[in-house]
């Protein structure tokens, strides 16, 4: 009950303040980002050891991946806002002729950002830089899967922020269960597609947009004939390098010729080896799997009988640390567990085909994952890749790289996700875009209006084809 | 009717996705200007059926529907390799050796669900930016309009790809049947009650969709001075609420707000221009369409009944059940808890409420949900400010009303209770598409310091690169090898 009723009075409140107009003004938005770049300057030690405490996360991973990313998105926020906030003026056509018209960016309201256990801090921070440049009101619910990380962003943004406007809102199941109850102006979720269809349910009753960053099994195609040790290194990099495998565009399994498998798998151990030494399990530069309830579900994926031995490297596990070594295996079955569902974890699959072509067929058998790689030289082999593969973004050539560009929206397709942010995509992702038109009272179309004539029907019917030359026939009646 | 129509559909036009015809730009460009050709070569058919189903005059079925269709395939046609061949996104400057590009796909196979008032245009508009970005498409029109649904389904069948385009008549249950499909988008233009039905359906399989609703759009009516300009606003307003649908239209005005001072000027003026518009005898005059059904009538005709609203009909008020017509109608004040007040009207009754200023009518428009479209009759260019930028709406129009819907170069939605998502011209085409993000990188221009082994040294170059930017980092990560 208290739950709810948390939920509802933090509702009424952000949407007094959204009323008031405060945080329409350009001077709030920039103060509240400000803030934020803030956080990421001064409480650099804290983020990091809460990501240490949740995921094991190596400091440079916290950096580089979270802190240096949340602070770029506000930085960038920063210097394009008054270009964003900008009216867009638009042409108009003959049909409306004489008018003005532009598009005005607007805020929602009051949004709901609902992040995963991951990128505890990016995933929750991201979003709520776009909701913030929209000029919307805020309620951030932060994975309670990495608890640490959570409390850290209560704490700071408490202190830092507007808290009448940007509301941090902790808690698990039932705390999640009374947020979604209330009205929202557009809820932002990250994570599974189990809870991506509860919240999409959820929004349904109120008509509330979405924007689901969800997941999937990325798949990275290795053709034959390329610079294979730097492409074992991206691989790597992009999987283990990225949260142990817990990462929605890791390479989840790879596709690759029969005879070129063993090769690949040669310059993935050697460069493994390098990267993280002789035993994994001691190397300080993996994260960890975030909780026993995932160890479990890994382990059960390396001991499913059908997999037991397709391994060709890797498998230990520590229980107590919750580590999982860096594992490969080789042509798994099709039906085994390891390949029905998205990994999340330190484990690659490498499925062999007969020619590379065939890979493309394999990836669009399977639901469309947020992100697909090709590791190739060969252009024709690109271009069917680019042209045939549906996924939410493509890399050729390299692995994870492409959601830094602020440029390119970052979302995913069917069960990946639908909507996207990043850049001006989030700005936008929370606006709506709205179109205002001015008429004049002068230069007036009498053919609009009843009563009807064969006469009018000309006009209106020149008008709009656009056909100026049947526009004046009809109005000198020739 | 075959034993599971719905489930042989979703595999026949799966196929046919798969098998890549309809991503073929010859593809979308034949359908297009056969859906031309249909529309010309048949005009004549359409305009039966919708004198049939609502008493449409053919030039009202023209003007709103037939001709912005015909003038939106023509802009379909013309920006469609442009709006395929997607465009550069912005890369940091000396980037990696490498490029970005959004390519637009189709979303795959997608569910149009159109509505009854204008059976035609709400459904081929949606339609044309289905097929413009490379769908194939399952289009339900609405039963409550059998005769257009029908031709519908002849036309179409007959007309473009019938493997790949198809049309499912049928009510309600023929709905709740398409809903359990796995469709990759869902366009639905309709009621909020349908709305969330629709919705929650597409819960279960992640499947977007769009929302095109309705609410009250609200007019206000500033005191205008210039006699031209009032002629002109009346004659705006009228035909936006009688002279369309008979105000059976989401982009309708639903009620007026004006000045007290004004408002004996108005009504005067509305009452005569009614006149000279739509006669003594509109229902004879066949230029007033006739409400839908028995059941909408009979709404409308329980919003009239309501005491003080019936007490505040200063002109018109007359029904003819068995011919379902109802006279334009203008109210003066009815009170604001009355139904005509509360619910979306979509009828050809005009409630008029009256305010000490203008200005007020900001609070009372914030007071309710917000509206498909937000109309302002004013020269004032401060209240025009104030209006658009302290309300909300899907769009706002300033001394007009309806043209905005043959607009192509603004989105035509709702936003908050009024929808979500939007489309004509290339809008319509990105509705239906999805952008994907490609990066191309090369295999030059590689780094030691992006792999572990961790050590102090590695960090403290991406921190000192770090006090620059994030995407500094990125090119220095890319930019150098030791």
């Amino acid at each position: 009950m208290t739950t709810e009723m948390d939920a509802e009075a933090a509702v009424k409140e952000l949407r007094a303040t959204f009323s008031s107009g405060k945080t329409r003004a350009l001077e709030w938005r920039v103060s509240q980002l400000k803030a934020l770049l803030k956080i990421t300057e001064h409480h650099e030690e804290e983020i990091v050891q809460a990501l240490r405490s949740d995921l094991n996360k190596p400091e440079f991973e916290a950096f580089v991946h979270e802190i240096s990313a949340v602070s770029a998105a506000c930085k960038f926020a920063l210097k394009e806002l008054h270009r964003w906030t900008k009216p867009e003026k638009v042409k108009t056509s003959i049909t409306t002729f004489p008018s003005k018209a532009e598009i005005v960016s607007e805020p929602l309201g009051v949004v709901l950002v609902i992040s995963a256990w991951n990128y505890p801090f990016l995933l929750a921070l991201d979003p709520v830089v776009g909701a913030i440049a929209a000029g919307n009101v805020v309620v951030l619910k932060p994975s309670e899967i990495a608890p640490a990380t959570s409390s850290v962003l209560a704490k700071l943004l408490g202190e830092y922020m507007d808290t009448s406007a940007v509301k941090v809102i902790e808690g698990a199941v039932p705390e999640t269960t009374a947020l979604l109850e209330q009205k929202w102006d557009k809820i932002f979720y990250t994570g599974n597609g189990k809870v991506g269809r509860i919240v999409l349910a959820a929004a349904a009753k109120h008509l509330t947009p979405v924007v689901l960053e969800l997941g999937g099994k990325c798949p990275a195609v290795v053709d034959t004939n390329i610079e294979l040790k730097v492409a074992a290194r991206r691989i790597i990099s992009g999987k283990w390098g990225c949260n142990s495998g817990q990462t929605c565009v890791s390479p989840d399994y790879i596709l690759t010729t029969k005879e070129y498998a063993p090769k690949l798998i040669n310059a993935l151990t050697c460069e493994l080896e390098k990267f993280y030494g002789k035993d994994p399990l001691q190397s300080n530069d993996l994260s960890a799997i975030v909780n026993s309830n995932h160890f479990d579900r890994l382990a059960r994926l390396i001991d499913d009988e059908k997999v037991s031995d397709k391994i060709v490297y890797g498998g230990q596990r520590d229980k107590s640390n919750l580590k999982i070594a860096p594992t490969i295996m080789l042509d798994v079955p099709a039906d085994s567990l390891i390949m029905s569902d998205e990994i999340f974890g330190p484990l690659l699959p490498i499925l062999t085909v007969n020619k590379i072509e065939d890979s493309i067929s394999e990836i669009n058998a399977k639901a469309r994952p947020l992100a697909a790689y090709v590791f190739t030289n060969d252009k024709k082999l690109k271009e069917e890749f680019i042209k045939n593969v549906s996924a939410g973004g493509m890399l050729v050539n390299d692995t994870t790289l492409h959601l830094t560009v602020s440029g390119l929206p970052f979302g995913g397709v069917g069960e990946s996700g639908m909507g996207s942010y990043h850049g001006k995509f989030s700005f936008d992702a929370f606006s709506h875009k709205k179109a205002v038109l001015q008429r004049s009272f002068a230069g007036d179309l009498s053919a609009r209006y009843p009563p009807y004539t064969s006469k009018k029907l000309k006009l209106l019917k020149a008008l709009l084809k656009g056909d100026i030359i049947g526009i004046f026939r009809a109005l000198f009646g020739w | 009717m075959a034993a599971d129509p719905c489930k042989d559909l979703e595999a026949e036009l799966r196929e046919t996705f798969e098998s890549g015809r309809t991503k073929e730009e010859s593809w979308r460009r034949l359908q297009l200007n056969n859906l031309l050709s249909l529309l010309e070569e048949k005009e004549d058919v359409i305009f039966q059926a919708l004198e049939q189903d609502l008493g449409k005059h053919p030039i009202e079925s023209y003007r709103d529907e037939i001709g912005p269709l015909i003038k939106s395939l023509n802009y379909a046609l013309n920006g469609l390799k442009k709006w395929m061949s997607g465009r550069k996104a912005a890369l940091p400057l000396a980037a990696f050796p490498a490029s970005a590009v959004l390519v637009p796909e189709p979303l795959g196979v997608v569910l149009i669900i159109s509505s009854w008032n204008f059976p035609f245009g709400l459904s081929l508009e949606p339609l044309i930016g289905a097929i413009c970005a490379g769908n194939a498409v399952v289009l339900k029109p609405s039963e409550l309009a059998p005769a257009s649904a029908s031709v519908l389904a002849d036309l179409i069948h007959t007309y473009l790809d019938v493997k790949a385009i198809k049309v499912v008549q049928g009510g309600v249950s023929v709905g709740e049947q398409l809903l359990q499909l796995k469709w990759d988008k869902i366009f639905f233009t309709g009621s909020a009650p349908v709305a969330r039905i629709v919705m929650t359906a597409a819960a279960k399989n992640l499947t977007p969709v769009t929302m095109e609703l309705g609410g009250k759009c609200p007019a206000v009516v500033d005191s205008l001075s210039s006699s031209w300009d009032k002629t002109i606003a009346m004659k705006r307003i009228l035909a936006s609420k009688f002279g369309i649908c008979s105000g059976q239209a989401c982009i309708s005005i639903d009620y007026i707000i004006a000045e007290k001072k004004f408002v004996s000027t108005l009504v005067e003026l509305l009452k005569a221009g009614t006149l000279s518009m739509f006669g003594v005898n509109p229902k004879e005059t066949n230029s007033m369409a006739r409400i839908i059904n028995k059941n909408h009538f009979r709404r409308l005709k329980n919003l009239l009944n309501e005491p003080s609203s019936k007490a505040s009909i200063v002109y018109g008020g007359s029904l003819d059940e068995d011919n379902l017509f109802i006279e334009p109608t203008i109210l003066l004040d009815p009170p604001l808890e009355t139904g005509v007040m509360t619910e979306e009207i979509f009828g050809p009754l005009l409630p008029i409420i009256t305010l000490e200023k203008i200005e007020d009518s900001i609070k009372l428009i914030k007071s309710k949900p917000k509206p498909l479209v937000l109309y302002a009759f004013t020269n004032d260019e401060g209240l025009k400010k104030r209006l658009s930028s302290e309300t909300s709406s899907g769009s706002v129009v300033f001394n007009d009303a309806i043209v905005q819907y043959a607009a192509d170069s603004i989105p035509f939605g709702g936003v908050g209770e009024s929808g979500f998502g939007r489309y004509h011209g290339k809008f319509s085409f990105d509705e239906f598409s999805y952008e994907k993000a490609v990066v191309r990188r090369s295999y030059l221009v590689d780094f030691w310091f992006r792999y572990p082994p961790w050590n102090d040294h590695k960090l403290q170059l991406f921190k000192s690169a770090y006090r620059f930017d994030y995407l500094g980092i990125l090119l220095i990560m890319l930019g150098f090898k030791k």
